[in-house]
């Protein structure tokens, strides 16, 4: 199963907002260390490395890198 | 009982010395740490004798390598040196790792009973070579050459011409064979102009050994960002003899020379266990530690082992491990050859299999260095994030990195493996290529059941014909195949034979040749060949 490009939840604006909602008075380092836990925590959940590697391929990609 | 550490190794002036012309030998190896002598006692074992040259006058001085997987002891086992290293050595199992004050994480190396040998022993890498040369002085065997260096090395029509220096003079002899196992700043390599690039981790690290009286579990205990070294890690083993080694990382800029001083190291000895202890030195030494490994190992008539070959970091216990597994690997396939009994080219497979299992090595070692002194922001905060979760978490605690301890390596992709005769994912921990697994064997054990050569066993709740069968495979092959009849439950179970019968083909280092779910005397014999390179 590849990596979900098309929308995968109905509130798409619900999930960004719990995303940044979670960062609310973090530091910019903080919100770093919140950043990793969180790509630790959903790798996991999603239980795949090759679906991981194709979000960290596409992550990179966004970056120009 | 001296000391062994006290004792003094004179040389002695071979015979070879007032030869015309160079002495020949078929074996020589170059290094007598653990890696050498376990090479010695493994061609001691198969009636072959060996010349063991180093430049030393006593023993190793510091502990250095001090965890004994289990696999090392069942090689040294079947050298029959195993018993002093487990009589004298430290057992152990369990490994803590703490954040802070806080235990986060145990393990167990050896979770299920129904082993002959434990899953590590520490022992002061000194007493392992002690207990080493003086199994190999029993076997009359070995020539342990104390305080020669070899200086030169030329390749002849059909071996190599080594010079030594002694005491009393230069002398040459030749050897059809050499084993390179003279450590991380290997002479011979540096004679044979061999690269060995790979990377040094900039962190440094404070390792002792003191004498100490306490009483604690035999544990191993790792610790990140504790309070005597705050933002770094450290560890704690217990050696033989009330000897405790001690590791702090002490971070990549920190005064060497400071830091190894007594009454320093003594400061954190005391803020680690306890102001009021009492304990003395036995060594303090200050590392960075290495990555790296020949392109190839087997060069001509020269095969590299242990540190010689490769050097690693520490975390995970396996550099010596690794060497005497090297040892352990070659020195079967040399003694063939040499026996006219295998072709050449089967030492080929020294490198297929061993460089393999030294990449493992290093990518783990390597990960597990990275994670305790992370090199970057990027690393640091990740790895900050497994420590964090690792309290709530059961997922990151598997993360948290202090050391993946050695195991035996499996040699998937060996060319010396015949394609596995089970399906699919079927009892894969048994797949050939894989070290064999121990279990309870009538009165004894299955490993030490296993021929000096090879073995074909039959795994069956009732053995019937095998026996008669399996003796005449004999009939057809090149080499003897030892019969085995195996009906124990444990022993069937751990082979995929607990519902149907299994038949194994064991290489002389123990490791899986073949294995089928019948008995055929033609692909014994064609695995057979196919394991000594035919």
């Amino acid at each position: 199963m590849p990596l979900m490009k098309q929308p995968h939840v109905a509130d798409l604006d619900g999930l960004y907002a719990a995303i940044l909602e979670a960062h609310t008075d973090l530091s910019e380092t903080e919100s770093a260390a919140l950043n990793a836990r969180l790509v630790l925590l959903l790798a996991n959940h999603i239980g795949s490395t090759d679906i991981v590697r194709e979000a960290l391929t596409t992550a990179r990609k966004s970056l120009g890198k | 009982m001296t000391d062994p550490r006290q004792l003094v190794f004179p040389h002695r002036r071979s015979a070879d010395q007032d030869r015309l012309q160079p002495a020949h030998h078929p074996v020589v190896i170059v290094g007598a740490g653990p890696v050498g002598l376990a090479a010695a006692l493994g061609f001691a074992a198969r009636g072959q004798a060996s010349a063991v040259i180093d430049r030393k006058a006593s023993l190793s001085d510091g502990s250095r390598a001090i965890c004994w997987s289990k696999r090392t002891l069942e090689i040294m086992d079947r050298l029959g040196a195993a018993q002093a290293l487990l009589d004298k050595g430290v057992t152990w199992r369990t490994g803590k790792v703490f954040l802070d004050t806080r235990l986060i994480y145990t393990f167990d190396l050896l979770p299920e009973s129904g082993h002959r040998m434990p899953a590590f022993v520490n022992l002061q890498q000194y007493l392992f070579e002690h207990y080493a040369i003086e199994a190999a002085q029993r076997t009359g065997l070995v020539d342990l050459r104390w305080q020669e260096e070899v200086t030169a090395i030329e390749p002849t029509a059909d071996g190599t011409l080594l010079s030594i220096a002694t005491p009393v003079g230069a002398y040459r002899i030749s050897a059809d064979w050499v084993i390179a196992a003279d450590g991380a700043r290997s002479t011979l390599r540096r004679l044979m102009g061999l690269g060995f690039e790979g990377r040094v981790f900039a962190d440094q690290f404070l390792i002792c050994d003191i004498n100490m009286k306490m009483d604690r579990p035999v544990e191993r205990w790792f610790w990140f960002d504790p309070p005597f070294n705050r933002g770094r890690s450290a560890l704690l083993h217990r050696q033989a003899d009330d000897v405790w080694r001690l590791d702090f990382q002490v971070g990549p800029e920190a005064d060497r020379d400071a830091e190894v001083k007594p009454e320093n190291v003594a400061k954190r000895v005391r803020a680690m266990l306890g102001e009021e202890i009492d304990f003395t030195f036995e060594w303090i030494s200050l590392y960075r530690f290495q990555s790296r490994r020949l392109k190839r190992f087997r060069h001509g008539r020269v095969l590299f082992a242990g540190d010689a070959a490769h050097q690693m970091s520490p975390f995970g216990a396996r550099g010596g491990n690794s060497g005497v597994q090297d040892a352990d690997n070659l020195v079967w396939k040399l003694d063939l050859v040499l026996r006219g009994l295998a072709p050449e080219h089967l030492l080929d497979s020294y490198d297929a299999e061993r460089i393999p299992a030294a990449d493992e090595n290093l990518l783990n070692t390597t990960r597990s260095t990275d994670f305790i002194a992370p090199k970057s922001a990027a690393s640091r905060v990740l790895r900050d994030s497994v420590l964090a979760l690792a309290a709530s978490e059961p997922f990151a605690r598997r993360l948290v990195n202090s050391g993946r301890l050695s195991v035996a390596a499996t040699y998937d992709g060996s060319p010396l493996n015949t394609a596995d005769g089970f399906t699919a994912d079927d009892c894969s921990a048994a797949r050939p290529g894989a070290a064999a697994l121990d279990a309870p064997l009538g009165n004894g054990w299955l490993l030490a059941a296993l021929g000096r050569g090879f073995t074909g066993a039959w795994f069956c709740a009732e053995g019937s014909d095998a026996l008669a069968r399996l003796k005449a495979v004999s009939a057809h092959t090149t080499l003897p195949v030892e019969p085995l009849i195996v009906s124990e439950t444990t022993a069937c179970a751990r082979y995929g034979a607990a519902s149907a019968p299994a038949c194994y083909v064991f290489r002389p280092d123990g490791h899986i040749a073949a294995r089928w779910r019948h008995i055929s005397p033609d692909a014994i014999a064609a695995a057979l060949a196919r394991a000594i390179g035919r």
